[in-house]
């Protein structure tokens, strides 16, 4: 297959951006697009055309979270449930142009090409997104029984993997459905009660202070997120910070 | 070199008890003056940093992705085993150790595996009470599954994603200490180098990946937790930034290398399709807890399959040959990874696998039948769409296919029972060590093996190492030896970068993978493993002649990143070379075809290889010199590893 690629290329934080075009070409349908970025990344090394591209990528099996590239117009691509490094070209038809950007939002900077800073989502995290425990002294772990239809919501939710598609995809750049993944899948196990009000009012409180925008339910996130998280988090987000406010014992 | 394995005395069951009750302890007091540096996130790592700031140490962890999260323990499937005996099918703690002495072909030191095994239960609580969503059964009871290698079921998993979710338990602890600040979190940071002060571990080198900035670190004690070195064949199931470099480099300072030629090669792997693929992606091992594997009994038949003329679907029941039931019915399918590894390999090699020839069908129709789509779904709904979106086939309906692949390397730095390497106080955790596993490695005991080392031995051992060192002071990152550290660092990036040849980095690395993976892979003998050794030293030749490595050492540059992994994967190959040569008989995931049984099996010879093999790195291109652990079997009786 053959493309014409349009790529952001940005030397670092600071330089201005440009989109850059590329053929290329003999690419197989069952190519992955990383796969299909490493064979631009060869020729621009070997013919001397320019830097290679850098993109953030690890797994390549759709579950470390580290890459994400925003094509077409799409966080992951034009495809539902994937991430980027799960995206082949056969999604694509021959002869397509193909437009690649980085995650553009305040709270993720550009650090080269198609790569962002998405320490943010780390320093969420930080603030309370956690159960507090200390190594030993804990109860064997059948001692807290779980209905396993909660057991199961809590997995949905805990099976964000922080990749960061959800702000890229909303027009506000709102970090809404990672917090709201999040605090749902501790406040519903028990373990997580404890800690509930405190936890959701400094998460939040660290979304604001970080620079990411508010919901203003276009679910955009829930359209594009790789793991398929659903809105309904974001819903438990908004009662349980409701709840927050009227004491530290109220938990929806 | 000395090796002293300092293993406690007394009955091998209360050698851990007795370790604990008589080591030295740190006061409160004297902790917050202790400095330790981690190096990685995945399991060991995170749980590790997390669990020595929580007890009040001053901690550093450093990570080469943006976020912790990323460790590439992360992408781990299928489970954790421990000895819960929830089922009430048999498990004990000295069940799970005899199983993994056992998998790991009676070439694993017997006081760790048992610690590990006693400890198992332990990681579960804790992991519960992270918050760790475990599968649950309708009482509100965690639930079990089986794994290879074992008749009980005392496998604990989260879906398909248990890696992940473990992870991010430890990642939530880890978080805790940074907002607490005994944690100090550094990321996109790889270490490039460690010092050594006095003959002690005192500090690492490392660079910043998005500045090129080389800084200083220095610390009481190093923990190396930063995986195993699986990408030397570039074609495996790690990730792409997973590397062996950080281990190398203590290895080149003087920590012994142990075993290196034990490397895990996964059973169900989705086959090679190509010369531009960049990784190979894992099919848990849990599948085979449902899933049947075959291929077509007629040679005509496969032929046929494999020409497009035959689909799967149409090769009727008796004219399949569940080749793993048929050699091994006690275990089935559930046999150990380098088993049913080889086991593929000998049926494709005798000219009967599908696909392009290197593959063969992990069949899922049957439990379809029984328990219905929905419950399958809710078993390996993740893997079944990851498969269907790497392959574009439905595996709900046609059987997958698969074929082993580098997967995991039970070789590492060699350690004593206090994890502690030859270089005192450098500490290797998790993949990084060669502790537990042996020759070969059971299914979900990566898992295991992570956080018992990072949450219940090293909180023990590291402290009984720091305990004498509360009157030295703060060590601080001035003198010749962090000079002279980062001169090295500084001069291998200007000989990389000096380079302006034809290929990228790239090209040579899938050449250096690819001729591993053909002469020291899955079965390998003298005369391979000879070819080998030629290719590998040509290849080094014809990459500095002629690699090209764009960029300067002073931005985020990729390529010079993968040039260093890469010269050191070229050492690293020959020593797993020269192991694989020395360890002249079979056993777990090393085979030497010249030592099998008739029907195909390891055939290992405990009168003379029962023993680790230590390397000591006498510097580039020179053969590396090799002192023995002996293994000394108290508890358990050597038997010939049997599942049939």
């Amino acid at each position: 297959m053959r493309f014409t690629l349009h790529i952001w290329r940005q030397e670092n934080a600071r330089a201005k951006g440009h989109f850059e075009t590329y053929e290329i070409d003999n690419i197989s349908p069952d190519c992955s697009f990383l796969e299909m970025l490493d064979i631009l990344n060869e020729r621009l090394i070997n013919d001397r055309i320019a830097h290679p591209v850098c993109f953030d990528n690890d797994c390549r099996e759709g579950i470390c979270g580290m890459c994400g590239l925003y094509i077409n117009g799409r966080p992951h691509g034009n495809d539902d449930g994937i991430t980027t490094c799960q995206l082949h070209m056969r999604k694509f038809h021959d002869g397509d142009d193909i437009w690649i950007e980085p995650w553009r939002a305040k709270a993720f900077p550009i650090i080269r090409d198609l790569v962002v800073d998405r320490s943010a989502f780390d320093k969420i995290i930080q603030a309370g997104g956690y159960i507090s425990t200390t190594t030993g002294g804990v109860p064997d772990a059948n001692s807290i029984p779980i209905p396993k239809h909660k057991a199961d919501m809590a997995m949905d939710a805990a099976s964000c993997i922080g990749c960061g598609a959800c702000v890229a995809a909303c027009k506000n750049a709102s970090a809404m459905l990672f917090v709201g993944a999040k605090v749902s899948h501790l406040a519903l196990l028990p373990q997580g009660k404890i800690e509930a009000a405190d936890r959701v009012k400094r998460m939040v409180a660290k979304m604001d202070e970080l620079g990411f925008g508010n919901c203003t339910n276009t679910y955009a996130c829930e359209a594009e997120c790789p793991k398929l998280i659903k809105r309904q988090n974001i819903s438990r987000l908004n009662r349980q910070w409701i709840a927050s406010l009227f004491g530290r014992d109220r938990n929806s | 070199m000395k090796l002293d394995p300092k293993i406690p005395n007394g009955p091998l069951a209360e050698k851990w008890t007795k370790y604990k009750a008589t080591q030295k302890l740190v006061n409160p007091a004297n902790k917050r003056k202790l400095d330790i540096i981690v190096v990685g996130t995945g399991l060991a790592g995170a749980s590790a940093a997390a669990s020595l700031g929580a007890m009040g140490f001053n901690v550093d962890i450093f990570c080469i992705q943006d976020s912790p999260r990323r460790a590439h323990s992360i992408a781990a499937q299928g489970g954790i085993n421990a000895a819960k005996n929830y089922q009430n099918d048999g498990d004990s703690v000295e069940r799970l150790f005899r199983d993994t002495i056992k998998g790991g072909d009676y070439r694993a030191r017997e006081a760790n595996v048992y610690r590990l095994a006693e400890v198992s239960g332990a990681i579960i609580d804790q992991c519960v009470a992270q918050g760790v969503p475990f599968a649950r059964d309708y009482g509100g009871l965690l639930d079990n599954r089986s794994f290879g290698g074992a008749q009980v079921s005392r496998t604990f998993y989260a879906k398909g994603q248990t890696g992940q979710q473990l992870l991010l338990g430890a990642y939530g602890a880890l978080s805790r200490e940074i907002n607490r600040g005994t944690v100090r979190f550094h990321e996109r940071c790889e270490m490039m180098d460690l010092v050594i002060k006095d003959g002690r571990a005192r500090g690492i080198i490392v660079r910043n990946l998005v500045t090129g900035d080389l800084e200083r670190f220095a610390a009481h004690a190093v923990v190396l937790a930063t995986g195993g070195y699986g990408n030397l064949y570039y074609l495996s199931t790690n990730a792409m930034n997973s590397n062996g470099s950080a281990a190398w480099v203590c290895h080149r300072k003087g920590a012994a290398f142990a075993n290196p030629c034990y490397v895990q090669i996964h059973p169900t792997c989705i086959p090679v399709h190509g010369d531009y693929q960049s990784k190979l992606t894992l099919m848990s091992e849990s599948l085979r807890n449902d899933g049947r594997i075959w291929v077509p009994k007629k040679k005509e038949d496969a032929e046929a399959i494999r020409a497009g003329k035959l689909r799967a679907n149409d090769i009727r029941e008796e004219d399949r040959d569940y080749y793993l039931e048929r050699r091994y019915p006690a275990f089935g399918n559930l046999v150990p990874r380098d088993v049913a590894s080889r086991a593929a390999k000998e049926r494709c090699d005798a000219g009967y696998g599908v696909g392009t020839g290197y593959a063969v069908y992990l069949d899922f129709a049957d439990a379809i039948r029984r328990l219905g789509k929905e419950a399958i779904s809710e078993k390996y709904g993740n893997l079944f769409q990851m498969y269907q979106k790497i392959t574009d086939e439905n595996p709900y309906e046609t059987p997958m296919m698969i074929y082993p692949a580098i997967h995991y390397t039970m070789g590492g730095l060699w350690v004593d029972y206090e994890l502690q390497t030859t270089i005192p106080g450098l500490f290797a955790a998790g993949e990084a060590n060669f502790s537990d596993h042996g020759a070969n490695r059971l299914g979900a005991s990566a898992l295991m093996q992570g956080l018992a080392d990072g949450y219940f031995v090293l909180p023990y051992t590291l402290q009984n190492y720091l305990a004498d060192q509360i009157n030295v002071g703060k060590i601080t990152t001035e003198g010749a030896e962090f000079d002279e550290a980062e001169n090295n660092v500084r001069q291998r990036f200007e000989r990389l970068l000096k380079t302006s040849g034809k290929h990228s980095v790239d090209f040579y690395h899938k050449k250096l993978g690819k001729l591993m993976w053909e002469y020291c892979g899955m079965a390998r003998n003298t005369e391979s493993l000879t070819k080998a050794k030629q290719l590998v030293a040509a290849l080094e030749e014809d990459f500095w002649k002629d690699v090209f490595v764009p960029g300067t050492a002073n931005e985020f540059n990729p390529e010079l990143e993968k040039a260093c992994r890469l010269e050191d994967y070229f050492e690293l190959a020959q020593l797993v070379i020269a192991d694989a040569m020395h360890r002249e008989e079979s056993c777990g995931g090393h085979f030497r075809t010249e030592h099998q049984t008739a029907d195909g099996e390891t055939l290992r010879d405990d009168e003379h290889f029962m023993y680790v093999a230590a390397w000591e790195y006498q510097g580039h291109h020179q053969p590396e010199t090799m002192e023995k652990e002996p293994l000394n079997y108290e508890h358990i009786h050597i038997a010939t590893r049997n599942y049939k």
